[in-house]
This record gives structure tokens, C-alpha cells and sequence, in this order.
């Protein structure tokens, strides 16, 4: 594998006397991945100048959450980073939760576990099919898609959304996981490990994709650091920081895992470390199956829903006919929130998301800011992209696995 | 190290510069004047007992409609991580309403280049020697800054580039499919109208007054 | 087996058996062709396309509709409008669409694309049809791969209602 390939090609060097070529690529274009912008200085093939710009998104989201409750906030998450929504959802769960000093129950902190990681499969799939297509290789994405569709037919039947779920919340989750969902997400995590083989096979010996990524946008250690990358990013470039494992939230603390690292910091070391955390997140599914406690699912002085200036309680309560629901108890007091400032970053796919909220006491955020891994990944192309060519660019885009949702908020 | 020691920490290394040290939620808070504010992050960030070499988040704050003991108006939070040693601290530098203005840090971490540009394009807050303080999010030629308090959730005024493009839309559809066909109205009324029967010229018909004439009289003729 | 079973014409078209002929209006015998080959030009822009994704993968295959994307306008007839349109994004959208040529379509997919959907705020259009003329509004946030096959469906139906979209006098 690792044999040098034959250069069959010439390829083009900067001479640095001839004109510069200006080229202007996206916001709509295939290889973007959404709306991301690129103004290059080519010199022959080589990139002179990268100038990524974004805000093609922007949707302003911060400006809508100072205006909303946090309960109401809490689907404006599913709209960040779209490829993993479960993932946002718990990390604003949890941000909140700790403001407001609530305590969600263990078998809701393992039923959140379970959804982040499938959120994690989820969009390394699609990370995958995109990363391969870019480069070329159509069959992966066939392939990644027709796993993926499993992943997002257990959701639906958890809570009957594909895409955008809103399905945790503030003290716990939205309803309890039913037997034939443990069943469908036993069964593919059965069956996953092997289709993981499988993408490996089509790939990992694959000249062109070893071409095309072994060596390519290589970020040093100090460099990573410097350009504030997090999740596999920082990683593959030979940093161990995982916030699974810095800052144990919901479940991570309870279960056993490995922290995939890296040396070499190319694009090809991206695509191994987030292949291996594939393979843990299964383990991490295996171990929540195994040790799903019983007990509720949301806790007793969880805010209801709608959260309108007071912290209503709600109990879960039998209802004959129905079995168990939930309902709200009335609240005479009116409780007060409090006030102060609070940063809880979770990690999501894409690397480290943070939610700053500052309260001053009402039941909406002052101030939140959200710490988005795309927005400083993206700014992150330029360092790598100067001094490589067109199509590496290509590859950095896929590979530093960028949501532009989430980058513009 | 515990939170509370780095900002004591922080208060023996640079007595002059810290307003206040804050707690909430287990989370300490350093108050700070912007004047040394690249010495303490570099200080921080070089330090072998402390090694925050990861910069989390910097965000900006509008204190207009919260109450703070203190008489600044906006605020530039900085969230500092150590990933060798596990602890993090926040600095939140506090800065006057007019002429609000705070040195760049760009020089330190790299990746800080986008985040005030953002503070920049959401408050209007400047960063001294920032190699290219332009608007990230929105379009240059926007007018206000969103995330001041004073900014309504909807905007003001349109922006002019959407307005252009109207300008644009309306002239261009003129020529489109859509104006030129026949709207859902007219072809109702085309189908409800009988249709006349229109006296139609016959062009290759015979000169006039020779119709009677038979053929051979007009050989002979 | 004769060609009529072969080939399945629609209502108003006749094909000759042996002769090789169809004859009709060419009205249908035009939008027939079109309707058979719907190809969108790909503008994803935000969570909707990835569901766009979806319909082209592997589970819910659409290139059985003849539905295939292309990543240039110039190419393409169709416009899937998949996402928020945000106001910096507005200027290159109708630019994307005044590059596509006559006959072209756009399908409005979810609720953004629609009215602007849960974000009512200063940075974003409120619904694309201030921009582009708008044929199918799909509703969703985001729509099901099969809601936008039902939109394909729908755009077909309206393609083959079209009467002199093929002629400069109409």
C-alpha cells in the first residue's frame, strides 16, 4: 500500500513571472458542501491567495435565541449542524441543564448517549459519501446512504422526525425508547462493524484516493492548535483532546471507549481517525444497550415545554388508557432563574461546540453565542490550501468535514 | 488547578489589570481592562503551570439591558482550555460604549482571525491591528450591527443589495415566461367566450368579376 | 409484442403500429419529452439538502423518474430551491436562475424555501418566490425523500398541461 505510485502525470509547477488567474468559486457549487465561498489567486494550478468567505446561511440564530425561551431555543439547534441535529440537541440540553442546576435522570443521560453517537454515524456516513465523491469515488456514496437510511429509520421511529428532531429535553429526553427500537439498533450494530470493512475495502487500497489524500493539507501540531481546530481535526494532528473524555457529560463517563489519534495531520490521517471513531461509537452503542437502566426519563423539576415565565414541574403519572404521561403540575411560586454566565461545550461530529448563555434572571437567554467548529474550521482552509493546488482544495473542503449551518448560525 | 487559584493567579501576575474575579455555576469569571489583554492571554497561554493553549470561544456581550455593577457597556469574552493540564479559565474584558476598541490577538492563535471579525460584524467592537477587520457574516455594505440591544429582531431598513435585486426581478420578468403567458383568469374567460366564426379571405381565389367565365372563355380572351 | 406496449404514450397521442409514427398534437408530444426528463440543477443550501441528497441515493432511487441532477444551470431545466434562502444568498440564486435556459421550473423545497419557516428574522428572504417565479412548493421541514418525489410527480403533471411552451408567438 504504502509503495510509491508511479507519477504518470505532469503536473504543472508555479514559475511565480507568469499572470495570476482569479477564480471564484461558489457559493453554488457541488464540492462546497452547502453555500461556502472560495475566491482563489491561481498561479498556473497552484493556489496563491485562498479567501474563503461565508455568510451565505446566516440566519441569526443568536439574535433569535435572545428572543425566544430557552425551551422555544431548543429547535433552532436542530437547524445548526442539520447532518448530527440529536447531537446539538443534547449539548444545548446540557448547557442549559447546568444554568438551571437540573439533573436529568441516568436513563435519560444513556438514552442521550445512544442518540448522539447514532448522530456521530450518522454524519461520518455522510461525511464519508461526500469526502469520496468529491475525490471521485461514486460507490461510496451509494453505499454510506444505504447505511445511513437505517440510522435515520431508527430515529423516525423514535421520535418521527428524519432530519430535525428536537427530540431531547431540558431535564431529559421526549419520550421513552420503545423494545423494537433496542431490537432495529441491535441489529445494526451487529451488522455495522463489517460495512465499515466494507468501505475500507473500496477505499483504503484504492491509488487514487491515496493519491489524493495521503500528504495533503498537513496541519502540524502547533499549526492545529494555533487555527483552534477541535474533534478529528485536531486529532489526526497528534493532539489528544477529546471532550468525551476532558469533560464527561450525559453518559461518556459511564462507558468505555478509545480516543482515536494521529500523527501525521493530512487529510488521509482526518479520514483514519474518524474511520476508528466509527468503530468506537459502536462499541459505545453496544455498552448503552447493555446498561440502559430502568427508571424515567425526564426529571421532576424539568421546565415544561413552553417554559413561559415560570418553571412549571411535570411528573410522570399514570393515566388509565394511556399508560404513562406527562403532566404538568401547577406552580404557584414563581421561581426565580439564575443569573450569570455559563460555557458547556459538548462533542459533536464536527469537533467542539460551545454554548455561551448569559442570564439575567427572565426565562430567555440575554446572550448566547455559539462556538461552532465550522466557522473556525473553515477559516482554517486558508492556512491549509496556499501553496497546494485547485484540486487539493477539494480535499481540504471534505475533509475537514465543515456544515455551513452551523458555521453561519 | 482549580479555577479560583488561576484567577488568583492571574490577579498576583497583573494586579492592576483585574476589576473583579466572578463565580457562577462553578465557572470563575475574570473582569479585566483591555489595555494588557495580549500580555495576560500570552502570559496565560505560555505559562508552564498554567499551558492554556487552547482558545475556545471569544464572543462579544451587550450589557445595555442587564444589569452590571459596572459602568461599561460592552464586554469581549475569552474562553481559555488546557488540554495537558484539564482546567479552563474566562476573561471578560470590559469595554467602554463609545469608542469601543480592544487589541487584536490574532498574533497568538491563528484561529481567532474569523471570531472578531464576527464580534466586529455583530457589535461594532474594533480589534487594533487586525490584519483584515471586515464583515464576516453579512454583506460589507450592510448598515447596523445586529446583536446590539437597540436592534430589532427584523431589521430596520432592507438591506440594499435585496433591494436592487427586486428592482432586477421586477424588470427582468417582464420578459419571462410568465408575464407573456395567460394568466389562470384569461383562459377561463378564453373557454367561456363562443368562438366566432371569422369571414376568412380565400387568397388564391380567381381575379375579381372572371368567376362566371368558364375556362375556355378565358383561353379565348 | 407491438410497440404501443413498449412504449407508454399519453392520452391525445397515437402511435401507428409498423409505420413508426406517432401522431398528435405537438403540444404533447413535446411536454411528453419534457416531463420524462426533469434534470435539476442541484442548490442546496441548507438542511432540506440533505434529504435532496437522499431522493438521488441509493434508497429512494429518482433517476427512475429520469431525474438527474446536474451541477450546472446550464444544463439543467428544473431549479430545486432546497434550504433558507438568506439575503447574501438572494443576489446568486437569481443569477443561478437567469443562467438556466427557457423551459425552466423551480420547485420550492420545505418551509424556508416556502415562507421563510421559523426564521422570521433580519437576514433572511421570506420565501423565494420574491426572487424566482415558483412552480411546486413542497411544504416540510424538511420534506420527506418522498414529498419531493410527489413534487417531481406534480411538476410532471404541470409540464404536460402546458400548451405552446415550445413556440416564440404563443
Amino acid at each position: 500500500m504504502n509503495e510509491p505510485i508511479r507519477q504518470t502525470m505532469e503536473v504543472p509547477v508555479a514559475t511565480g513571472d507568469e499572470e495570476r488567474y482569479r477564480l471564484r468559486m461558489g457559493p453554488q457549487h457541488p464540492a462546497t458542501h452547502g453555500v461556502l465561498r472560495v475566491e482563489l489567486e491561481l498561479d498556473g494550478e497552484t493556489i496563491v491567495v485562498c479567501d474563503p468567505q461565508v455568510g451565505y446561511l446566516h440566519r441569526g440564530i443568536e439574535k433569535l435565541a435572545e428572543n425566544r425561551t430557552y425551551a422555544q431555543t431548543l429547535v433552532l439547534t436542530d437547524r445548526l449542524d442539520y447532518i448530527a441535529a440529536m447531537a446539538n440537541n443534547c449539548g444545548f440540553c446540557v448547557a442549559v441543564e447546568k444554568l438551571l442546576a437540573i439533573n436529568p435522570p441516568l436513563r435519560a443521560r444513556y438514552i442521550r448517549t445512544i442518540v448522539s453517537e447514532m448522530s456521530r454515524l450518522s454524519s461520518h456516513l455522510l461525511w464519508l459519501a461526500t469526502h469520496a465523491l468529491d475525490i471521485g469515488a461514486m460507490t461510496v456514496f451509494l453505499y454510506c446512504f444505504r447505511e445511513r437510511e437505517i440510522l435515520l429509520e431508527l430515529f423516525e421511529e423514535l421520535c418521527g422526525a428524519r432530519l430535525t428532531f428536537s427530540y431531547t429535553r431540558i431535564g431529559g429526553v421526549r419520550q421513552d425508547v420503545t423494545a423494537s427500537f433496542i431490537d432495529g439498533l441491535q441489529r445494526f450494530v451487529d451488522i455495522f462493524p463489517d460495512k465499515i470493512l466494507e468501505y475500507e475495502t473500496l477505499i483504503d487500497t484504492n491509488r487514487i484516493w491515496l493519491k489524493r489524500t495521503v500528504g495533503v493539507g498537513v496541519v502540524s501540531r502547533e499549526q492545529a492548535l494555533s487555527l483552534g481546530l477541535s474533534g478529528a481535526c485536531l486529532r489526526a494532528s497528534g493532539v489528544d483532546y477529546d471532550i468525551r473524555k476532558h469533560q464527561p457529560y450525559d453518559a461518556y463517563g459511564l462507558v468505555d471507549f478509545e480516543v482515536p489519534i494521529a500523527q501525521e495531520g493530512d487529510s488521509y490521517a482526518r479520514y483514519r481517525c474518524r474511520m476508528e471513531e466509527m468503530r468506537q461509537s459502536v462499541r459505545i452503542l453496544q455498552q448503552c444497550i447493555d446498561q440502559l437502566p430502568p427508571g424515567p426519563i425526564v426529571s421532576d423539576d424539568a421546565p415544561d415545554l413552553h417554559m413561559s415565565q415560570r418553571i412549571i414541574p411535570f411528573r410522570e403519572a399514570r393515566v388509565s388508557g394511556f399508560g404513562t404521561a406527562l403532566i404538568a403540575l401547577s406552580h404557584k411560586t414563581k421561581p426565580t432563574y439564575p443569573a450569570g454566565d455559563i460555557y458547556v461545550a459538548t462533542e459533536v461530529p464536527k469537533g467542539e461546540l460551545g454554548f455561551y448563555i448569559i442570564s439575567d434572571g427572565s426565562p430567555r437567554a440575554y446572550r448566547m453565542h455559539i462556538r461552532s467548529p465550522s466557522f473556525i474550521h473553515i477559516s482554517a482552509l486558508k492556512a491549509l490550501s496556499e501553496g497546494a493546488l485547485v484540486a487539493d482544495l477539494i480535499t481540504n473542503i471534505g475533509s475537514v468535514d465543515v456544515v455551513l449551518g452551523e458555521s453561519d448560525r | 488547578m482549580e479555577q479560583r487559584a488561576i484567577a488568583e493567579a492571574v490577579k498576583a501576575q497583573f494586579p492592576e489589570e483585574v476589576v473583579d474575579i466572578v463565580d457562577h455555576h462553578g465557572q470563575v469569571g475574570v473582569l479585566l481592562r483591555p489595555g494588557r489583554i495580549v500580555d495576560i492571554l500570552r502570559w496565560l497561554r505560555d505559562s508552564d503551570t498554567l499551558c492554556m493553549e487552547h482558545l475556545r470561544a471569544l464572543c462579544g456581550v451587550d450589557n445595555k439591558k442587564r444589569k452590571t455593577p459596572y459602568p461599561e457597556r460592552f464586554e469581549v469574552v475569552y474562553q481559555l482550555y488546557s488540554i495537558s493540564l484539564r482546567h479552563e479559565i474566562r476573561l471578560r474584558v470590559l469595554l467602554p460604549e463609545d469608542d469601543a476598541h480592544v487589541e487584536s490577538v490574532v498574533s497568538l492563535w491563528e484561529g481567532v482571525n474569523w471570531l472578531e471579525r464576527e464580534v466586529f460584524d455583530m457589535f461594532g467592537i474594533r480589534f487594533d491591528n487586525h490584519p483584515n477587520l471586515t464583515r464576516v457574516l453579512l454583506p460589507d455594505d450592510w448598515e447596523g450591527h445586529p446583536l446590539l440591544k437597540e436592534y430589532p429582531l427584523k431589521g430596520r431598513k432592507e438591506w440594499q443589495g435585496l433591494v436592487d435585486l427586486k428592482e432586477k426581478v421586477k424588470r427582468l420578468d417582464q420578459y419571462g415566461f410568465y408575464a407573456a403567458a395567460p394568466t389562470a383568469e384569461e383562459k377561463e374567460a378564453k373557454a367561456a367566450a363562443p368562438v366566432k366564426a371569422e369571414a376568412k379571405v380565400v387568397e388564391n381565389a380567381a381575379p375579381a368579376g372572371e368567376e362566371s367565365k368558364t375556362l375556355r372563355e378565358r383561353d379565348q380572351a | 409484442m407491438s410497440a404501443d406496449k413498449v412504449v407508454h404514450l399519453p392520452d391525445g397521442l397515437r402511435l401507428f403500429p409498423g409505420a413508426g409514427a406517432i401522431l398528435g398534437p405537438l403540444d404533447k408530444l413535446v411536454n411528453w419529452g419534457r416531463a420524462g426528463s426533469i434534470w435539476p440543477v442541484t442548490f442546496g443550501l441548507a438542511c432540506c439538502a440533505i434529504e435532496m441528497m437522499d431522493t438521488g441515493a441509493s434508497t429512494n432511487d429518482q433517476d427512475r423518474f429520469g431525474v438527474l441532477f446536474r451541477a450546472s444551470p446550464r444544463q439543467a431545466d428544473c431549479m430545486i430551491v432546497a434550504g433558507t434562502l438568506s439575503k447574501k444568498m438572494a443576489p446568486a440564486l437569481r443569477r443561478v436562475y437567469d443562467q438556466m435556459p427557457e423551459p425552466r421550473y423551480v420547485i420550492a423545497m420545505g418551509s424556508c424555501a416556502c415562507s421563510g419557516g421559523i426564521f422570521d428574522t433580519y437576514a433572511v428572504t421570506q420565501g423565494v418566490d420574491q426572487i424566482v417565479p415558483v412552480d411546486v412548493y413542497i411544504p416540510g421541514c424538511p420534506p420527506r425523500p418522498e414529498a419531493l418525489l410527489e413534487g417531481f410527480l406534480k411538476l410532471k403533471q404541470i409540464i404536460m398541461a402546458e400548451e405552446f411552451r415550445w413556440s416564440n408567438v404563443r
